[in-house]
């Protein structure tokens, strides 16, 4: 029953949102049909507000998002994968639209510094998560081409999907039990989508951590020299 | 269809309980479960609506406007369908 | 398409037997007095061949103008200097999308698909706007395309509000609605940038050098050189010429620019007492038909993101077509 904000937590459940409606602001003119276009906007636009009141909880969101380092950004490695194919997209979509899903429902209902912005996010969340879902099944399902896609991104994300249920600092939530509703759902969507479930592990083997720890994967990097190269290079101007 | 080409559909959206669905547009999707979501996202972006209705356009069969005076015109010349048709004396009340 | 045959169908059984060269004196009566009554003309009402492609060739142009436009200023969503400024284009370059769902949309009411406008759009035989052929440089160039590109669309239009055919008048009813946010985050983000730091108001003040003149094509060429004009304006598709449009559009943006606290870069500029409207300095024309014909700084560029677009997509729509074979008549949802 904490009524202080967390920075840790803040900043992990702001910089998820945050980086992950970069990666789908750049699907913008590129998206496989015009619908997915305004499909996947109006997506990372819900996540951008999310990210804005959440970084805006501990600090000035600008300053937050365009000048930390790298090192200091605590999203999960997840979000800041590269889009891939419109498949990697989807299933990180929905890998990540299951646990935030279930995550801000869990905050929702408890009375926690969290459980406003949860009761508004947890209804644009599952939103994505039915958008998440309604594509899996139709990538996993369509045709030979869209499965083989498909499959391929769901094992090439799933080392990302461990990382979402490790504990964070003033988030108080039961991870175990997240994780285990996680599974569930993951797994029946992906076999509803004639995938296989893959049996790799869901976490690298690095002790030193990984993006909660701000440890990122090396695209990252250079997602945040984009992102941030403008505002930096204008020390203290407004827009 | 080609296997690119997704079907038409159109889309009536109610955009305050109370009111009626009314037509806001069409759209394309390869199934009724993402005509509806693609109609969310197109056509109620700005809170326009709380109910969405698609319809495959193929299933709407229309009056022709080559009919168009035989099916609406003999209903014009019936004012007495109308209550302004009747003439009350002044200060009759409720009616 | 759906739309058309069932016209089709209509006609052929109502008067099928008839005599064909006197239903279509009578139609085209009918036609001409419903366009002077000020009258909508809808989808399957007969309408002649030429007025169909006419349409069909302006909806089609304004639809894909729609979507390359998305490109020019997505090139910044990535960069865009503040949250807040990236939900705004975000939203925006959103838009841009959906207004091109509502223009194929319309268009396919005249019986084209947008399958065959997209393929016309990819191989050249169809236009969008030559204005989307100019980069965007710097993120001024952001504020100068809501400011200017998007002020110049909106003078063109307002009129389309109440063109003759009605689904194409309703699309650009739906259309102006949304445009209005777009044009004042523009001229917003200059005003930022004008009243900012030196660096930032000559970022401003570069944008707005490079986009003016461009702008000013976008009315298309002097009356007096202008293919369709006549027609369009006889058949209330269009309402005013392309240079009324373009005096409009100077003379609401002169005094906007003083309040911006940027010029405009024209010597010539200067109001005219007579007229009561400015004066303004000659159009460089050889440019825009030069960037008309394919030779701007980004046409290339602009079709082959495009054309990279819908080929890497083709996967997503033949899956989720074949989906649909297989699972239809699954769910309730379908059923109903």
């Amino acid at each position: 029953m904490t009524t202080t904000v967390s920075t840790t937590a803040a900043l992990a459940l702001g910089d998820d949102a945050l980086v992950l409606s970069h990666r789908l602001g750049e699907w913008a003119g590129h998206a496989p049909v015009l619908e997915e276009e305004v499909a996947l906007a109006n997506i990372a636009l819900d996540l951008l507000g999310q990210a804005r009141v959440l970084l805006s909880l501990v600090g000035d969101e600008d300053e937050l998002a365009y000048l930390r380092e790298e090192r200091a950004f605590r999203n999960v490695q997840l979000v800041e994968q590269p889009n891939g194919d419109f498949a990697h997209t989807i299933l990180r979509q929905l890998y990540f639209s299951t646990y935030q899903h279930l995550l801000y429902a869990e905050l929702a209902a408890g009375d926690g510094p969290f459980a406003p912005l949860a009761a508004k996010a947890v209804k644009e969340v599952a939103y994505h998560r039915d958008h998440a879902e309604q594509w899996t099944v139709r990538l996993g399902d369509g045709t030979d081409e869209s499965h083989e896609r498909a499959q391929r991104a769901c094992e090439a994300l799933w080392r990302f999907t461990g990382e979402m249920f490790r504990p964070v600092e003033g988030l108080d939530v039961d991870g175990a039990a997240l994780e285990a509703a996680w599974l569930e759902s993951v797994e029946g969507m992906l076999r509803r989508a004639t995938l296989t479930v893959p049996e790799g592990p869901r976490s690298g083997a690095w002790r030193a951590g990984a993006g909660r720890q701000g440890l990122h994967t090396e695209p990252f990097g250079r997602m945040l020299a984009e992102m941030q190269h403008l505002h930096r290079s204008h020390p203290g101007a407004s827009w | 269809m080609t296997n690119t080409d997704w079907p038409l559909w159109e889309v009536f959206v109610r955009s305050r309980r109370g009111l009626s669905h009314t037509h806001a547009g069409s759209l394309h999707a390869p199934d009724a479960e993402l005509a509806l979501r693609n109609a969310r996202d197109l056509y109620t972006r700005r809170g326009e609506g709380v109910s969405i209705w698609v319809v495959p356009s193929s299933s709407i069969t229309a009056s022709s406007p080559d009919e168009k005076d035989p099916f609406f015109e003999p209903s014009a010349d019936k004012p007495y369908r109308h209550p302004t048709f009747y003439e009350i004396p002044e200060g009759v009340k409720h009616l | 398409m759906a739309t058309a045959a069932a016209h089709q169908t209509t006609r052929t059984q109502a008067y099928g037997a008839q005599d064909t060269a006197v239903d279509t004196v009578a139609y085209e009566r009918r036609f001409d007095a419903a366009v002077a009554a000020d009258e909508r003309i809808e989808p399957r009402d007969w309408m002649p061949d030429a007025y169909r492609a006419t349409l069909v060739r302006q909806i089609a142009q304004h639809a894909h103008s729609e979507i390359i436009g998305m490109q020019p200023e997505a090139n910044w969503i990535t960069r865009a200097p503040s949250l807040r400024r990236k939900a705004i284009l975000m939203a925006k370059v959103q838009d841009e999308a959906g207004h091109g769902l509502y223009l194929y949309s319309a268009a396919e009411t005249l019986g084209t698909g947008r399958d065959e406008l997209l393929d016309k759009l990819h191989s050249g035989r169809q236009k969008y706007s030559s204005i989307f052929n100019y980069p965007t440089l710097t993120w001024a160039d952001v504020g100068a395309i809501g400011w200017l590109v998007d002020g110049a669309a909106i003078t063109n239009q307002v009129p389309l509000c109440r063109c003759s055919y009605g689904p194409y008048a309703r699309a650009m009813v739906r259309i102006c609605k949304e445009e209005s946010f777009h044009q004042r985050q523009g001229y917003e983000l200059l005003l930022a940038l004008s009243r900012g730091t030196p660096e930032q108001h000559a970022m401003a003040q570069d944008a707005v050098d490079r986009w003016w003149w461009p702008s000013l094509m976008m009315f298309g060429p002097p009356d007096d050189e202008s293919a369709h004009s006549a027609q369009s304006m006889a058949w209330k598709i269009k309402r005013h010429s392309n240079d009324e449009l373009r005096q409009r559009f100077v003379d609401i943006c002169v005094p906007q620019a003083e309040s911006l606290g940027l010029a405009l870069p024209d010597p010539d500029l200067r109001w005219n007492e007579e007229r009561g409207q400015h004066d303004f300095g000659p159009i460089d024309w050889t440019e825009f038909r030069e960037v008309l014909k394919g030779n701007g700084p980004c046409n290339e560029q602009r079709i082959t993101q495009r054309r990279r677009a819908h080929d890497e997509g083709a996967w997503v729509r033949e899956a989720a077509a074949a989906y649909a074979d297989k699972h239809t008549g699954e769910t309730g949802a379908t059923r109903a």
